[in-house]
């Protein structure tokens, strides 16, 4: 099937003064490539920081003004221009955002879903999509400030379903929920893919990202270094990076085992491989100037040099 | 209800004590004040050609000879009973005068206190929708000028333009010179508030349209405009729906705090103007250290500004949900 969404090589680019004078390009989204079908699901995960809010909003064409794109984005086939990128988002497109602090707190939910329409149609379409997360006509007469956490999210979510969505980017739209509720928020987004959309689901949430998705891409201080089928994640071998491997093993049921430092804060890597300060298999080319492609392996994209080596690593770890 | 009850209560009790405060200030500032009202308002010669009991009557009349404390309590006293004293200068009740200058001043205030905040409000919500655009810059630049022009100059600047050179509209006062009372119509009241209700618009202007860019700014980069854009929201919509919307509140704030600033301005442009309002009035009391005049004219005016304030406070329960919710709530 063709997908809904097709991502290649995106580099998201923010202009910063240094010392308020000097122009400095910071890119904070590298070189990211990415597919998704209808009715799939394919989550990005990668811990704060990392970049993950900006590709939604590259997709959604409402970055800041003060940031620039390269690369293409392809919705249903076409080039995703910033004309048609406005056009769709809101009828085609919808982002999921976190949580209550999305909703104008002075306006009330009802008029919030209906973006200001007032006609018996919209009307209908509005309560239907309330009504379908369990919430009740009286929910359009609330402030933000009365719903709780779970209803909040499940407004957001009716928000996207007035339309028919074919593409829902769903940017970390559980934190703040215990895993029973977040599952249940999740499984409607299942509903959704199973309806025909496409979903991108962001979270920093590995284990929660493998209860729902098809294709998870990992991603480390704003580059993807690796992309596989949630299958994948059954078993260590069958993964490709050792940032993957290192998440993998951090997971409480495969051990609990932190990674030694920290994250480099998206765009402060300048060249080489962005997790050579914490990779324990790190070479000298990796810390070399330019930035290591995305090749395919078994089945997947990895963005390592030496990704046997890596193999060889874990197999004597374990 | 009853929330709402208590809120106003606990309002009316700090407006006594700070009327009080207001008062004392003010009595002790002029008990301080270095101007003999015997010399400024007799005169050094005529002083000198006066007998000693023409002296003692005046400063009886004056009231210089009492002890500060007892003057105050005394004047303290009489307020309570509803009786501001008589105006030194005047010689008419306080209140009849203060009456009389504030009718002069009403509408002059309250033009240049609407102007200021519509104007204000519209220019604040251009800028903060057009930020770092020309627009902006333009009104940005404009407020930052006149925020450091004083309100006198600018009233000089004024009048010297368009009252001297250009001579459309009369160089001072409120009503055409030599006219009969009864024959001042409205239009040239109109003709005579125009200016000074300009300058006062002018200056109040930059400091509401400053804060509501702020304000503006802060909401268009808010999570929830960020969303609706993701829905395909309009720029315009977003403004005028989700960006009057929040500005709306601590707008309203502004505009009732602005009223101390109007009032405020208005001493100095009225006298300017030689406009007879309530400004004017309080120039001519502290001069000429016309003690209860001026005690009044401090009193109520503090009242009305503090009524702006309680205003905004009440408003603000109305406009915002969550404190009309929770009110009908608690």
């Amino acid at each position: 099937m063709e997908p809904i969404l097709q991502i290649e090589h995106l580099s998201v680019y923010f202009t910063q003064y240094e010392r308020g004078f000097r122009k400095k390009q910071l890119a904070t989204v590298k070189d990211l490539s990415l597919e998704i079908a209808p009715g799939q699901i394919v989550a990005v995960v990668g811990a704060s920081g990392s970049g993950k809010s900006l590709l939604a909003h590259s997709i959604l064409g409402i970055l800041p003004y003060n940031s620039h794109v390269e690369g293409t984005i392809r919705y249903a086939g076409q080039m995703l221009t910033a004309e048609r990128a406005k056009e769709l988002r809101g009828r085609e497109i919808f982002l999921i955002p976190q949580g209550v602090t999305y909703l104008d707190p002075l306006m009330k939910v009802g008029a919030q879903i209906r973006k200001g329409r007032k006609d018996q149609e919209i009307r209908r379409r509005s309560r239907a999509a309330l009504e379908r997360y369990g919430l009740g006509a009286d929910t359009e007469e609330l402030y933000p400030f009365e719903l709780s956490g779970g209803m909040a999210r499940r407004v957001l979510i009716a928000s996207a379903v007035t339309e028919k969505p074919r593409l829902i980017i769903a940017d970390e739209p559980t934190p703040g929920l215990d895993a029973r509720a977040a599952k249940r928020i999740l499984s409607h987004f299942r509903e959704l893919a199973d309806d025909g959309a496409g979903v991108l689901f962001i979270t920093h949430d590995l284990e929660l990202a493998l209860s729902v998705a098809d294709v998870v891409t990992v991603f480390y201080a704003g580059e993807t270094i690796e992309q596989a089928g949630t299958e994948d994640f059954a078993c260590v071998e069958n993964l490709r990076h050792p940032y993957t491997r290192a998440l993998w093993h951090a997971m409480p049921e495969h051990g609990f085992k932190a990674v030694e430092g920290t994250q480099p804060y998206a765009g402060t890597v300048q060249t080489g491989c962005p997790y050579a300060a914490q990779c324990p298999i790190c070479e000298d080319d990796c810390r070399a100037e330019g930035q290591i492609p995305l090749t395919a392996y078994k089945g997947g994209t990895v963005r390592c040099l030496h990704p046997e080596k890596g193999e060889k690593y874990d197999a004597g770890r374990t | 209800m009853k929330h709402r009850l208590q809120f106003t209560g606990k309002k009316l009790i700090r407006m006594i004590l700070l009327l009080l405060g207001v008062s004392i200030v003010t009595f002790l500032l002029m008990c301080a004040s270095p101007l003999d009202p015997l010399q400024t308002n007799v005169g050094q010669a005529a002083l000198g050609t006066m007998s000693q009991e023409q002296i003692a009557k005046l400063e009886a009349y004056w009231g210089t000879d009492t002890p500060p404390l007892e003057r105050y309590i005394g004047w303290l006293g009489d307020v309570l009973h509803g009786d501001f004293g008589t105006s030194l200068l005047y010689r008419q009740p306080v209140l009849t005068v203060i009456g009389q200058r504030l009718a002069g001043s009403f509408w002059l205030l309250l033009s240049a206190w609407v102007i200021s905040g519509v104007l204000g409000l519209t220019m604040g919500v251009i800028a903060g929708a057009c930020r770092g655009r020309w627009p902006d810059k333009l009104i940005k630049g404009y407020c930052l000028l006149i925020s450091s022009t004083p309100a006198f100059w600018l009233a000089i600047l004024l009048l010297l333009v368009f009252a001297v050179w250009l001579g459309w509209f009369p160089i001072g006062l409120s009503v055409p010179v030599g006219m009969d009372a009864a024959a001042v119509t409205a239009a040239d009241r109109l003709r005579h508030a125009v200016l000074p209700a300009l300058t006062l618009s002018i200056t109040g202007v930059a400091n509401i349209a400053l804060h509501t860019r702020e304000k503006m700014i802060d909401v268009l980069e808010s999570d929830y405009v960020l969303f609706a854009r993701a829905r395909g929201e309009s720029e315009a919509s977003i403004v005028l729906r989700h960006g009057l919307r929040n500005v709306a509140l601590p707008a309203i704030t502004l505009q009732f705090a602005s009223v101390s600033e109007i009032i405020g301005g208005s001493v100095l442009v009225e006298q300017v103007f030689s406009y007879p309002g309530l400004g004017q009035a309080a120039v001519t009391a502290g001069l000429g250290s016309d003690l209860p005049l001026l005690l009044g004219i401090t009193v109520v005016t503090a009242a009305i500004v503090f009524a702006g304030n309680l205003i905004a406070d009440l408003l603000y329960g109305v406009v915002d949900p969550k404190i009309r919710k929770g009110a009908a709530r608690g």
